[in-house]
C-alpha cells in the first residue's frame, strides 16, 4: 500500500502487495492528526470517568510508591540513596520511570488490543501508540508538579538540603529533550512489543514481569553510585538509566554517570526506535489477517 | 472518457486455512528446528490431515491449506456509478473490501482509488461507552477519517439525523441499543467521501430507520459520489445500485446492469424439479460428522414437485447421514424469496420428541411441514443449515432448491391476482350487515 502524490488528484491510492519494507505513511498520519489528538483525549477522559479520586489518582499513586519504597529499600534493605532525602530520591525517580513504564504498557498492547477498530476501518496504524505517548503526557505532567512541590518544600523549608543542588540549565534545557528521549525509546520498545504480539500472545503475559525486572536494572531505587565503575557501561545500554540519572543530576546536583554514556543511551534509543518502526511497519499491513 | 475512480487489476488474495500460522513462540521454534534439520514441520502435518481444500479446486492455493480468497480479479468504476457487490458467504466480497479499504494487503494485483475514500463495514467502530454522544461523534468521525472542522460544521446535523438531541451530554453505554445504532450510522450518513465503501451495516437498526438511512444514501449517489456496496439484501440492491458485481468464489462472475446481475445470481445453483441428491459423500455439504444426502420438496400429495399451489401445504424433507453421536443438532433450513429476503429459517428442535436426545451414527429424515395459504406466490429459494447449540455450525449450503409457489387464488374465492406482500396469509374475515 503506498499513497501517490504525483497525479491529478491529492487522494489517490495506490493498493499494492509488498510495499518497500522502510515505507512509512507520515503524510497520512499528517492527514489524520486531528484523530491522533481526539485519540489523546479519549485516553484521558475515559480513564478516569466514574472513578471517585478522578485524575488525583495521578498522584496518589506515586506518593504511595514512594512511602512503600522508602519503607522497604530504604529503611529495611537499607539502600543509599547518595545521601538525600530519599522520599525526593524515589520521586524523582519513579516520575520518570513511570512516565516509560505507563508509555510502554500502553504502546505494546496497541495492535491486539484494537483489533475491533484495525478489522473495520483503516488509519495510518501508528497513531494509536503516538496517542498513547502523548497521553501519558498529561500523567508526566502531574507528577513533575507533585515532585516540584515536595522538592522545592525540602529545598527551602527544611535543614539539611545543601546537599541539593539544582542545576537550572539542565531543568530547562535537558530535561524535555530527556522526556522526549524517554518517548521515543518506549515507543521503539513498544512497537517491537506490539509487533510481536500479534504472533505470540505469551508476550502480553511475559510484559508485566519483564518491565518489573527492568525497573531493577534501571537506577530508579538505587544511585548510580552504587553500581561498580566497570559495570557502568553495560547499565548505560539501557537508556533508561542515563534518563533517570540525568533527571537526578539537574535536580540534585549528583552525576554519576558520564555524557559519553548519555552518548550510547541516546545511539541505543535511536537504533530501538527506527527498528521498532520497522518491524510495526511490517506487520500492521496483514497483521488482520491472522490475528 | 475519464480515468476510472476505481481500478482493480488481477487482484488476488491468499489466505492460509486453520492454524498452520505459529501461534506462541514455542510453534515458532519448533517450525524453525523442524526446518533447519529437514524435518516435517508438525503444523503442517497437522494441517494436512484437516485438507478442506480438494487440490481440484480451483480456488486452492499453491501450498495446501491455503485458499484464494479472491483470484485475478479486475473491474473499474467510473465516477458516480453505485455498484452493488452480491455473492454467497465466503465469495470474497468482504475480503475484496477489505483490501480496497487498506484495512489488509493483497497478495498480489493492484488497485488504484483516485479520491477520498472512506469504508463503512461497521458503524460505531471506535465507539468509547464511557464517552458522550457528542465526544463520540467527534472520535468515531476522525476514525472514519472526517477532519475536526468538518465535525464540527455537521455537529448539529448529524445529532439531529440520530434523533438524540437529549441525550448529547450522556455517555453512550447509558443508550438504548436503538439510540446506539442511530448515532453511530448518523454519524457515518454524514461522510462526504468521494468513494464509499459499505458492508451490509444497514442490517441494524429498525425498519423506519433503515429507510431513512437507505433514503441518505441514495442522495449521496445523487451528488456524484461512488458507492461499492455488498449486501445480501437483494431488495436493497436492487433500490440503491444501477449496475452489480458478482463475485463466486473468489472470481468476478458478472459485471453488468443490477437486475441481470441479481437474476443470474438467484437462479444459479439452485436445481428445479424439487429434489437435490448427492450421490458422492465427499462432495456433500457438511463436515465429518454430518453430511446431507438429500433434500427434496414434497407437494400435498407427498410428490416431489417444485411447483406449488400456494393453498395447501407443502413439506422440505432433508435426509442426512450422522457419523458420531450428536447432541443439540438442530437441521433446519432458511426460506429466502426472489429478493433475497429470509421469510423464516425454522429447525427441527420443535420436534419435542428428541429434544435433549443423542443422535447416534445412521441416516435421520428431517421433515418440515409448511403451512399453506400462507406465502404469497412468486420464487423461493431454499438454504438448508445444521448447528450445535452451544457449540456452532456443523453445514451451511446457500440456494439448495429452487421452487414456484403459483398464484391459485385464496382458499375459497379469492381473485386469482398477486396480493401485495411478502407473505399472503389466508386470514379470518367476517363481514356483518350493520344497517
Amino acid at each position: 500500500m503506498k499513497a501517490n502524490s504525483s497525479n491529478q488528484s491529492p487522494y489517490e491510492i495506490v493498493i499494492e502487495p509488498n510495499r518497500k519494507w522502510f515505507y512509512i505513511d507520515w503524510r497520512g498520519i499528517l492527514q489524520y492528526r486531528d484523530l491522533l489528538f481526539l485519540l489523546v483525549r479519549r485516553d484521558f477522559i475515559a480513564k478516569y470517568k466514574q472513578t471517585i479520586l478522578g485524575p488525583t489518582w495521578f498522584i496518589l499513586q506515586p506518593l504511595l510508591t514512594t512511602i512503600v519504597f522508602t519503607i522497604f529499600f530504604h529503611r529495611v534493605a537499607k539502600v543509599s540513596t547518595d545521601g538525600l532525602p530519599p522520599h525526593l530520591f524515589y520521586l524523582c525517580s519513579l516520575m520518570v520511570w513511570n512516565y516509560f513504564a505507563n508509555c510502554l504498557k500502553s504502546t505494546a498492547n496497541s495492535l491486539v488490543a484494537n483489533t475491533n477498530i484495525f478489522s473495520k476501518v483503516y488509519f495510518p496504524r501508528l497513531i494509536v501508540p503516538l496517542s498513547s505517548v502523548i497521553s501519558n503526557l498529561f500523567t508526566f505532567g502531574i507528577q513533575l508538579g507533585t515532585f516540584l512541590v515536595f522538592y522545592l518544600y525540602f529545598k527551602f523549608f527544611l535543614q539539611g538540603s545543601e546537599n541539593i543542588q539544582p542545576n537550572l540549565l539542565m531543568i530547562i534545557v535537558v530535561l524535555p529533550l530527556l522526556l522526549v528521549q524517554a518517548a521515543a525509546f518506549s515507543l521503539g520498545v513498544g512497537l517491537w512489543i506490539s509487533a510481536l504480539t500479534t504472533k505470540y500472545r505469551d508476550l502480553v503475559f511475559l510484559m508485566g514481569f519483564l518491565t518489573q525486572l527492568w525497573l531493577y536494572a534501571t537506577p530508579v531505587i538505587y544511585p548510580v553510585s552504587a553500581i561498580p565503575a566497570h559495570w557502568r557501561f553495560i547499565m548505560a545500554i539501557n537508556p533508561m538509566a542515563a534518563i533517570v540519572d540525568f533527571y537526578r543530576y539537574a535536580f540534585f546536583g549528583t552525576l554519576a554517570l558520564s555524557s559519553k554514556y548519555l552518548f550510547l543511551s541516546v545511539v541505543t534509543t535511536m537504533v530501538v526506535l527506527v527498528s521498532g518502526l520497522l518491524a510495526f511497519n511490517k506487520v500492521e499491513r496483514t497483521f488482520v489477517d491472522t490475528i | 472518457m475519464a480515468k476510472p475512480i476505481i481500478e482493480v487489476e488481477n487482484l488476488s488474495k491468499l489466505y492460509r486455512l486453520g492454524l498452520i500460522g505459529a501461534t506462541t513462540f514455542r510453534d515458532s521454534v519448533e517450525r524453525w528446528w523442524c526446518r533447519m534439520w529437514g524435518k516435517e514441520e508438525k503444523c503442517s502435518r497437522v494441517g494436512k490431515k484437516k485438507l478442506v481444500i480438494s487440490d481440484g479446486d480451483f480456488q486452492a492455493g499453491p501450498e495446501p491449506n491455503t485458499i484464494w480468497a479472491l483470484k485475478d480479479v479486475s473491474f473499474s468504476v467510473q465516477q458516480g456509478e453505485i455498484i452493488g457487490i452480491i455473492g454467497k458467504n465466503g465469495a470474497g466480497k468482504s475480503t475484496l473490501l477489505k483490501i480496497l479499504s487498506r484495512i489488509t494487503e493483497p497478495t498480489s494485483g493492484r488497485a488504484i482509488l483516485r479520491g477520498r475514500t472512506s469504508s463503512l463495514l461497521e458503524v460505531g467502530t471506535g465507539f468509547h461507552p464511557e464517552l458522550t454522544g457528542g465526544e463520540n461523534i467527534y472520535l468515531n468521525g476522525a476514525i472514519l477519517g472526517m477532519r475536526k472542522s468538518e465535525i464540527d460544521r455537521k455537529f448539529d446535523e448529524i445529532v439531529a439525523f440520530a434523533e438524540i438531541e437529549k441525550f448529547i451530554e450522556t455517555p453512550v453505554k447509558r443508550y438504548s441499543s436503538g439510540m446506539y445504532v442511530r448515532l453511530a450510522f448518523a454519524v457515518a450518513a454524514h461522510l462526504e467521501p468521494e468513494i464509499l465503501l459499505v458492508d451490509e451495516v444497514l442490517a441494524v437498526g429498525d425498519v423506519t430507520f433503515q429507510k431513512k438511512c437507505l433514503g441518505k444514501m441514495g442522495e449521496v449517489a445523487k451528488q456524484g459520489r461512488t458507492v461499492l456496496f455488498v449486501s445480501h439484501n437483494m431488495i436493497a440492491v436492487n433500490h440503491l445500485c444501477q449496475h452489480g458485481i458478482w463475485l463466486d468464489k473468489g472470481k468476478v462472475q458478472i459485471r453488468g446492469e443490477i437486475n441481470d446481475v441479481v437474476a443470474a445470481y438467484l437462479s444459479k445453483g439452485a436445481m428445479k424439479g424439487g429434489q437435490r441428491r448427492w450421490r458422492n459423500l465427499e462432495e456433500a455439504p457438511g463436515n465429518e460428522n454430518i453430511r446431507l444426502c438429500t433434500v427434496e420438496i414434497l407437494n400435498s400429495e407427498n410428490k416431489i414437485s417444485s411447483s406449488l399451489d400456494r393453498r395447501y401445504d407443502f413439506f422440505v424433507k432433508i435426509e442426512y447421514d450422522i457419523f458420531y453421536s450428536l447432541v443439540g443438532l438442530r437441521m433446519g433450513f432458511a426460506l429466502l424469496n426472489a429478493e433475497g429476503v429470509v421469510i423464516f429459517s425454522p429447525n427441527d428442535a420443535e420436534d419435542i420428541a428428541w429434544h435433549g436426545r443423542k443422535r447416534e451414527p445412521g441416516k435421520y429424515m428431517s421433515i418440515c411441514t409448511v403451512p399453506g395459504g400462507m406465502l404469497n406466490s412468486g420464487a423461493y429459494t431454499i438454504t438448508i443449515g445444521a448447528d450445535i447449540v452451544p457449540g456452532g455450525a456443523m453445514l451451511w449450503e446457500d440456494n439448495v432448491l429452487r421452487f414456484e409457489i403459483e398464484q391459485t387464488g385464496g382458499l375459497q374465492s379469492r381473485a386469482p391476482d398477486r396480493l401485495a406482500g411478502v407473505i399472503c396469509p389466508s386470514l379470518e374475515w367476517h363481514i356483518d350487515k350493520l344497517k
